[in-house]
């Protein structure tokens, strides 16, 4: 059965927003990052519908690149919130506006 | 020959300057007046040396040009420096080196005592430097370099004492009026340079030779010079500054403010004499502020009690006479008469420099009286300068003031004849009575000061002027043929005006001489009636006619006038430009849109909250309008 490309987009749509409406809302940063990957796997789910809509390897070809990025993504930004919780003793990105003048 | 060294002559006070200037406050007193007075000494020595070279040259090797080095060159435009030996420059160069030489070794007595002597002789160094450039260089340019040099030495020597309010007011107002002047000769020269294309003097001369006599650019050229003059040279409506100039150490009111640099306007006219004698509208001119100026400045001369001032007014209604002599064309008795003066004014102002120092500082002739007990070489060498300046023979003063006097009632008009044979009534009345002020009738010293003679270093020099004043005259000795040898010399350099007065009877020019002299005569015998015979009478006299006497004895209020025609009105101006348009305008616009953008920055930086998740909602809202609007396009 093959499943048409209309569902690879309307679920890719889903999760994207899930992972706008998460980045935006929640407070924690662990999951604002996690929520980050959603919207990344949301794109890395379109593309593989489009390749295989249209029979193209570029596609999953992006998809490599893209987990690629997400990976080096994670492993900075959990970095970045293992030392903010070492130096402020919190992981919630609404304590953290020192970021200004 | 000495003549390839000519550069010599102004090298020698440069080079005092720089040492005085930069170390003299490590070398002692005597060492900075020694090298102070040894480089004029040099420059002197130097100066004899080749006036006596140059007298030997045949007339066709004159005159001499002598370039050190091409100081401008730009396009068709060059200047050189360089030296032009003739026989006025000469002349100026000895009276230039000759009399600083003698008031340099008198500073050295009268300025012992005086923190800055060292500056002081440095700024006098640099003085002659740029009084030599201004009277020995061989175009305008160079001329105009000297003409500044002298006013800023001028300035500094005036404000010598600057702790004191009044002279630095004075130094800053010799300088502003002398701007006034030089703005003149600067555009004088301008219109020289676009009119010839050159500013040599014999290059520029050649050229004018081929204009008509009246020709309105000569015209112009020379009435601008002429504005230059009567800055420099004190002359109405520009003297205003020179007799508050006496501020300053009596030595320099000698030598800048009488001897050497107010003369500069003189030279330069007779130096431009071919310029001059083509343009009779400037002539006139030229006579005409002359013989007021001389006539105006003597007459205040009468009510002034400062003994310095007496002598500056007297040196403006002198000039004043120098350049009547150039208007009506006779520019060597202007010159005759520059010489002359500079011998006995010099020696007037070192004299009363002498009585001052004698009495501890005291100017005003009120306080003194009876002086001649105490200081007899002074007041023998006063004496002679007097009679030099009131003009009774056989004293200097008489041969130059009575060509000028002769010329101009042959050459001139008999209404210029007749205000200057007054003026040399009054100078001969107000100079006695600066005599018997100061050295006869009774003593109004105050009891608490000791008059004493000067010491040798002042007196000598003030005897060495006092035979010059004497014997000064002789070089232009009237009537018989071949005696003026002054005029005879000097004829090189002059361009005579195209008219020349017929040949006029020696009885004629005798009974001119015993008249002025008469007149001078009459001057003295009224001065000793006033002050001696009757020393009440000149206080009825001043009560009688007080409205006169208020105008004299207040200068006619020209200060007043310019203060409140120039000098206030400026004054507004100035305030206006800096409350109204700098504070307000200038300033307003720049704080202006300094607080414009403070404000603006203080409701935009609500916008940097420093959540990240603000920013990301921006980025979203961003994101989406870009989408929409593409989509939507």
């Amino acid at each position: 059965m093959v499943v048409p490309l209309s569902h690879y987009l309307a679920l890719s749509i889903a999760l994207f927003a899930l992972g706008v409406i998460g980045v935006i809302v929640r407070r924690n940063a662990l999951v604002v990052l996690m929520c980050i990957e959603m919207m990344l796997n949301a794109v890395n789910l379109a593309f593989i519908g489009f390749a295989d809509h249209f029979q193209a390897v570029d596609g999953q070809m992006f998809v490599f690149f893209v987990l690629t990025v997400a990976a080096a993504e994670v492993a900075v930004g959990l970095a970045l919130v293992v030392a903010i919780f070492r130096t402020r003793a919190t992981v919630y990105v609404d304590d953290l506006n020192i970021l200004k003048w | 020959m000495m003549m390839d060294y000519v550069w010599l002559i102004p090298f020698f006070p440069f080079l005092g300057f720089l040492i005085n200037g930069l170390w003299g406050q490590r070398l002692s007193k005597n060492v900075v007046g020694i090298i102070g007075s040894g480089v004029i000494g040099l420059s002197f020595l130097v100066t004899i040396k080749i006036f006596l070279e140059f007298i030997k040259l045949p007339a066709a090797a004159r005159p001499v040009e002598k370039v050190v080095f091409t100081w401008i060159a730009s396009g068709t435009f060059t200047a050189q420096a360089a030296f032009l030996i003739d026989p006025l420059s000469l002349i100026m160069l000895l009276v230039v080196t000759g009399v600083s030489f003698l008031i340099h070794i008198y500073s050295a007595g009268y300025m012992h005592d005086d923190p800055g002597f060292y500056r002081y002789f440095s700024y006098l160094n640099l003085f002659v430097f740029a009084m030599l450039l201004l009277v020995f260089g061989n175009n305008f340019l160079l001329m105009f370099v000297g003409w500044e040099g002298v006013g800023l030495c001028s300035y500094l020597l005036i404000g010598f004492w600057y702790e004191k309010q009044s002279a630095s007011d004075a130094a800053k107002k010799a300088f502003v009026v002398n701007r006034i002047g030089d703005f003149g000769f600067l555009l004088g020269i301008f219109l020289i340079f676009w009119t010839f294309g050159t500013v040599n003097f014999r290059e520029v001369f050649t050229l004018a030779a081929k204009y008509p006599v009246g020709s309105g650019v000569i015209t112009a050229i020379t009435l601008l010079l002429f504005v230059g003059a009567t800055g420099k040279s004190a002359q109405i409506p520009l003297y205003t500054w020179l007799p508050d100039a006496m501020e300053g150490p009596t030595p320099v009111s000698a030598l800048i403010h009488a001897a050497t640099m107010v003369t500069a306007g003189v030279y330069m006219v007779a130096r431009c004499s071919a310029l001059y004698s083509l343009a009779p509208l400037s002539l006139t001119v030229v006579a005409a502020i002359g013989v007021l100026t001389a006539i105006f400045a003597a007459t205040i001369g009468m009510c002034q009690f400062d003994i310095k001032r007496v002598l500056a007014y007297s040196t403006v209604s002198q000039l004043g006479y120098m350049f009547l002599a150039c208007g009506v064309g006779a520019y060597i008795s202007g010159i005759f008469h520059l010489m002359t003066h500079a011998f006995f004014k010099a020696l007037l102002f070192l004299g009363s420099g002498s009585v001052i120092h004698g009495l501890h500082g005291e100017q005003d002739m009120r306080k003194m009286g009876h002086l001649k007990k105490y200081m007899p070489i002074t007041y023998w060498t006063f004496l002679l300068a007097t009679l030099a300046i009131a003009g009774i023979f056989p004293f200097a003063g008489f041969f130059s003031k009575d060509e000028i006097l002769f010329h101009s009632l042959v050459d001139g008009r008999v209404s210029y004849w007749l205000i200057a044979t007054i003026a040399a009534f009054i100078t001969a009345f107000y100079m006695f009575r600066a005599v018997f002020m100061t050295f006869l009738g009774e003593s109004r010293v105050d009891p608490h000061v000791h008059p004493h003679e000067s010491p040798p270093v002042m007196t000598i020099p003030l005897m060495i002027l006092a035979v010059l004043s004497v014997v000064g005259g002789f070089v232009g000795f009237p009537i018989i043929e071949g005696a003026h040898v002054f005029r005879e010399f000097l004829a090189p350099s002059i361009t005579p005006v195209a008219h020349t007065g017929g040949h006029h009877a020696v009885s004629f020019e005798v009974f001119m001489m015993i008249f002025s002299m008469a007149v001078a005569a009459v001057g003295i015998y009224t001065a000793y009636k006033f002050y001696l015979v009757k020393p009440d009478l000149p206080t009825a006299m001043a009560n009688r006619f007080p409205v006169i006497y208020e105008y004299i004895y207040n200068k006619y209020f020209v200060d007043e006038l310019y203060d409140a025609t120039v000098v206030e009105p400026i004054k507004a101006g100035s305030d206006f430009l800096w409350l109204g348009v700098d504070d307000k305008v200038v300033d307003g616009a720049v704080n202006g849109s300094a607080s414009v953008v403070a404000w603006l920055s203080a409701h935009l930086r609500k916008l940097e909250t420093g959540f990240v998740q603000n920013y990301a909602v921006a980025i979203l809202v961003g994101v989406v309008i870009i989408t929409g609007y593409l989509i939507g396009r």
